[in-house]
């Protein structure tokens, strides 16, 4: 079943002069696949991986997100589908420094509010005990090591169990200890829970490992 | 509690300092912007309550006339015309019918007849010029409230003693005159008459003091040689003054004399009070602009340092008008905090300022809690604060997260 799937996507830079940082990029995504993309700077796997979060919607082609239509939608319908369908693990952690990781991990499903508030924190403490932080859970994000704060971002990708977790270089800022341990994670997740994830990576070592890695070059796929 | 109130409460608390200093910057706006227009009001008051006690709400007299051409313009003739004030009685005619007629007009209060005589006190060999003004002695008080500027004897006295006369303060010190001692008048036509002081009445304005004094009506017309059918002024009091212009349009229409309100009647006063208010308005405005200038920048600032924050919210699912609900509830809050706060503020301000004995005409200082100033000053305080959040809300919620993320 495809989860995701991108027909013919072009992609342009108009500043500072016009330029096509993606060609013709089409491919599909599984349930429960754990996809890679890696490729040297500037050959637009970060760009590829925006216009399938949905953020950036200036690209020419189809995106099909759940066997839905997404190109085209508003920016208002992006973000609710956003919101309940994608999870995003960045290179920096990007929680809010002034909440407590349990309410980092809360607001996307606060948000969504499809849930009690006390469920919501039910099931944060539950995301937070898989990738084994509940003893953190009450201290303010400032206060939590790097890997410690990745993972509690990771924990917030998971609380509306999204069809596809997106990662731009979840591991870019970790040393190797803790990039072993966000591997595991989302290995863990795609093995144990049929999680997607979808990851740009750098790391060589940690493309290989995934089941599936899409290498670019100058805006094309080299190879899958 | 709704997840965007929640983070906007965060925000608030989480940064005191930024959410004192704004605060502050409203309170003292606001607070400024209530005293400041509370005190417009209470200067307003006082002037024209004191203006009030001299001067009726209109005045209907009989003007002067200027002498018109006894034939109307021609082509073919020229017309040598010398126009000139006509030289006839300013008396009313038939007075009491006038007065009659302006009773039944509705918002009239009070209609009096005033007769007003230029004349020189003698007293031994001091002699003090100044005006009588005849009156009769209880619609007077009810127009004036002439009692309550009495500071010896009886006013009640004038009523049953045909040559009583009330003088003013400075007329008594300067003539060394008491309740009781006779006063010699003499008029503009010669006529040498004594009256008998019943009262003395100080209003805390010199001029006033020192020249004025009232008599009866009757006397007042002896003194001009006159009849007791000659009324120079029929003073009208209305239910509001603010109408005076309106009535007085309407009472020169009816009674064919001119009708004065108070306000054309004192346009200097009048353009005093409009400058004033003008400043007080222009400032109190400012003021409170400033303060709105004041969140603007906070704010603006806190969405500058909370742009990682906005990116990733708007990643996550919110849309640009949940952020936009952030920061305007969080200037909203912030405003109204400041303006409960300036609320306190202006009343204390007020309560002391109330408090302070200035002497004089005056008394105490004369500021009042105006009620509608206080709405109108927490709606503009409300509304500055709603806007000087929403421009960088907006900006906010304008922002790209594709732009902050991929840095």
């Amino acid at each position: 079943m495809n989860i995701l799937e991108a027909k013919n996507i072009d992609k342009f830079f108009h500043d500072p002069v016009e330029f096509q940082v993606l060609k013709n990029i089409a491919f599909d995504v599984k349930k429960g696949e754990f996809l890679t993309m890696i490729g040297k700077s500037g050959s637009g796997k970060s760009t590829l991986l925006y216009i399938l979060s949905t953020m950036d919607t200036d690209y020419k082609g189809e995106l099909f997100i759940d066997n839905k239509l997404v190109t085209g939608l508003s920016k208002d319908q992006l973000a609710e589908l956003r919101n309940e369908k994608i999870g995003f693990v960045f290179q920096f952690h990007y929680l809010l420094p002034e909440f407590s990781c349990l309410r980092n991990v809360m607001i996307p499903a606060l948000k969504l509010g499809k849930l009690s508030e006390k469920e919501i924190e039910e099931r944060a403490y539950k995301k937070l005990e898989i990738l084994g932080l509940e003893d953190q859970a009450l201290k303010p994000a400032s206060k939590l090591s790097g890997g410690q704060q990745q993972r509690v971002a990771i924990a917030r990708a998971l609380i509306n169990d999204p069809l596809i977790i997106m990662g731009d270089e979840p591991t870019g800022n970790l040393d190797s200890k803790n990039t072993d341990i966000v591997f595991d994670i989302f290995q863990d997740l795609t093995r144990n829970y049929g999680q997607t994830i979808i990851a740009v990576t750098h790391d060589e070592d940690f493309a290989h490992k995934s089941d599936k890695i899409i290498e670019m070059k100058d805006g094309e796929i080299l190879r899958k | 509690m709704n997840i965007n109130t929640l983070i906007a409460k965060t925000y608030i608390v989480s940064n005191k300092k930024l959410t004192a200093v704004a605060v502050l910057g409203v309170l003292l706006g606001m607070s400024i912007y209530i005293f400041m227009n509370s005190m417009m009001v209470g200067f307003d008051k006082s002037s024209t309550s004191s203006l009030f006690k001299s001067t009726s709400h209109i005045r209907v007299y009989k003007d002067d006339e200027i002498s018109k051409a006894l034939i109307t313009q021609n082509n073919n003739k020229s017309i040598i015309i010398n126009p000139k004030v006509v030289p006839v009685n300013n008396t009313i005619i038939n007075p009491n019918l006038v007065i009659e007629t302006i009773l039944k007009q509705k918002d009239v209060t009070v209609v009096t007849p005033q007769v007003n005589s230029n004349v020189f006190y003698n007293n031994g060999k001091s002699q003090i010029s100044g005006l009588a003004v005849g009156i009769k002695p209880d619609e007077a008080n009810l127009m004036y409230d002439i009692k309550s500027f009495m500071v010896e004897g009886d006013f009640e006295q004038l009523k049953s003693n045909p040559n009583g006369i009330v003088i003013g303060s400075g007329i008594s010190e300067k003539m060394n005159l008491t309740v009781t001692d006779n006063i010699n008048l003499t008029s503009s036509k010669g006529i040498n008459r004594t009256f008998k002081v019943v009262g003395i009445f100080k209003t805390n304005n010199s001029i006033t003091d020192k020249s004025k004094s009232y008599i009866n009506l009757s006397a007042s017309q002896q003194l001009l040689k006159q009849g007791n059918s000659y009324i120079t002024d029929i003073n009208v009091n209305i239910t509001d003054p603010e109408n005076a212009e309106v009535v007085a349009g309407k009472l020169s229409e009816i009674t064919g004399y001119k009708a004065e309100g108070w306000k054309q009647a004192n346009e200097t006063l009048m353009a005093t009070n409009k400058m004033r208010k003008m400043i007080i308005t222009f400032v109190s405005l400012t003021i409170l602009l400033v303060a709105g200038f004041g969140i603007y920048n906070i704010l603006n600032m806190t969405v500058s340092q909370k742009i990682n924050d906005i990116a990733i919210l708007k990643a996550i699912g919110f849309k640009g008008k949940d952020v936009i609900r952030i920061f305007v509830t969080q200037a909203v809050t912030i405003g109204f905090m400041g303006v409960i706060g300036g609320v306190i503020i202006a009343t204390i301000l007020i309560t002391i300022l109330k408090r302070v004995y200035l002497g004089g005409d005056i008394g105490y200082f004369p500021i009042d809690y105006e009620p509608k100033k206080f709405v109108q000053g927490i709606v503009i305080g409300l509304v500055i604060t709603f806007f000087a959040g929403y421009i960088p809300a907006k900006k906010a919620a304008n922002v790209d997260p594709v732009d902050i993320l991929r840095k």
